[in-house]
């Protein structure tokens, strides 16, 4: 695991309360992860904080799984 | 009738707890943890202590939750348990939650106020508004438990739960519901807002013995100490409580409202609107001055309201104004602002069911300008109370009576 996904782990972990063996990658951040609408934005944001970019809120409602925002950020991030 | 009792408060984090600190004479004064207070002019306050919301919450719903809303739900939880409603609710639609709060989430505020002009309108937290509005708490109860009844909150400074208690107890004279889940909230202690209050000069600045720094009725008093916490209350109807036996601790029988129409933050020293709230509070329970043996007043140890509210006092019950009892447990919890009216009604019960009345503490130079009323100074005095007012009083010139009886079954 890189470190940019353990950071974005730790994020999901401590922004939606949830256990971390919960947090696979196909599991969707709504559906599986009790997030809602707000914690998704807060999510979203927790991100652009830490790695320091702006997600655009079109690209941001593309992320859904944990995947998605993995591939995303490394795809942002050039890692 | 009274039948479920929840307090968070800076004496102590239950009811017991809390009880045993007033008999005592605690003050709950200290300095200020919750943040650095060097900057400001008061630096201390009656902070709640040792409070961990995961005891009430899971972490998820802590987080979204500002500590006013938090001390809510982890009262409200007490009280539910001590009306053996622990495992849920009789009739959901038929119960409603009302919790007053003077300032809501202000913390959350002065954060999200912070990051908004630290790093942008992009960095505000999506649950800023959901944490900071006042009637969240309210909300959050009844998510937690179901109840569909009547619910918002009532914002009246310093006499909020005051007036949810009021309303809460005619919405079930009424029959627009069964049961209400009632009190106050209020987590003010925060840079922000105790730089408002000090530079009010409301606030006693005695940071070198902060507890002995409120003293109510005492001519040496010089403003009211910050306070924060929670109390809540179950009130339903009689044959709702019958119904599932439950305890009755005591009944709410009378509720005054007034205005000073007078000033924005002080009221007349005729005490007229004060009068008036607790006039027509005797007249709603059907009362007699003299029926009335004991008082907790609003008392807050500011210059002009003690004064206020002992002329009020003193003209309303003439001669019996000398038999009564008419203290400040504010002088030991400090001030809980929104919170404070709930947590008052619920010590009223406490002295009624108790036979003890928890005395004024630093009271040792009595103004004579209070009119020479008992506040029973400095000790608990033991005395079978059947009938109790309770005054609070708002920034705004709100007044709100409540008379509460002991229940004979």
């Amino acid at each position: 695991m890189s470190d940019l996904d353990e950071k974005v782990i730790n994020i999901i972990v401590e922004e939606l309360g949830v256990e971390r063996d919960k947090v696979a990658k196909d599991a969707s951040f709504m559906e599986d992860l009790g997030a809602d609408s707000l914690d998704t934005v807060e999510l979203v944001m927790a991100f652009e904080k830490e790695f320091d970019v702006d997600i655009p809120d079109e690209e941001a409602e593309k992320l859904r799984t944990v995947g998605d925002a993995l591939n995303y950020l490394h795809e942002k991030m050039g890692s | 009738m009274v039948t479920g009792l929840g307090l968070i408060s800076p004496l102590g984090n239950t009811v017991e707890e809390t009880w045993e600190g007033l008999i005592a004479g605690r003050s709950g004064a200290a300095p200020i943890q919750r943040f650095d207070p060097a900057e400001l002019d008061v630096r201390f306050a009656c902070e709640v202590k040792n409070f961990d919301p995961t005891e009430h919450m899971d972490r998820k719903e802590a987080k979204r939750a500002d500590l006013f809303a938090q001390y809510a739900i982890a009262a409200a939880d007490q009280a539910l348990r001590s009306a053996g409603l622990g495992d849920g609710l009789v009739n959901p639609k038929r119960t409603g939650v009302l919790i007053g709060s003077g300032i809501g989430g202000i913390w959350t505020f002065e954060e999200q106020c912070k990051l908004y002009l630290q790093k942008g309108p992009r960095r505000v937290s999506p649950f800023f508004i959901p944490m900071f509005i006042p009637d969240m708490a309210s909300g959050l109860i009844s998510m937690r438990t179901g109840a569909q009844g009547p619910n918002y909150c009532t914002v009246s400074a310093c006499a909020s739960s005051a007036h949810a208690l009021g309303e809460a107890f005619k919405l079930i004279q009424s029959g627009a519901a069964d049961m209400m889940i009632t009190g106050g909230a209020e987590a003010a202690v925060t840079p922000l807002s105790i730089a408002g209050f000090s530079n009010m000069k409301a606030l006693s600045t005695r940071n070198d013995e902060p507890e002995k720094a409120c003293k109510p009725f005492d001519a040496d008093r010089d403003g009211f100490v910050m306070g924060d916490g929670a109390s809540v209350l179950i009130l339903e109807n009689l044959k709702s409580a019958l119904d599932r036996g439950a305890t009755i601790h005591g009944e709410i029988i009378g509720y005054g409202m007034s205005a000073d129409a007078y000033h924005m933050t002080q009221p007349p020293e005729s005490g007229e609107g004060a009068r008036l709230a607790m006039e027509v509070c005797l007249a709603d329970a059907e009362l007699s001055p003299n029926d009335v043996e004991y008082i907790n007043s609003h008392g807050t140890a500011t210059p002009h309201g003690d004064i206020a509210e002992s002329v009020a006092a003193k003209e309303l019950f003439g001669e019996h104004a000398q038999d009564l009892i008419m203290n400040s447990t504010k002088s030991m919890t400090g001030h809980l602002l929104g919170a404070a009216g709930g947590l008052e009604f619920t010590i009223c019960l406490l002295v009624m069911n108790n036979g003890i009345i928890p005395p004024t503490i630093n009271n040792h130079n009595p103004d004579p300008l209070c009119c020479g009323l008992n506040c029973a100074p400095n000790v608990a005095v033991e005395r079978d109370v059947s009938v109790s007012l309770t005054n609070s009083f708002g920034f705004g010139g709100h007044n709100v009576s409540l008379a509460v009886r002991k229940f004979e079954g």
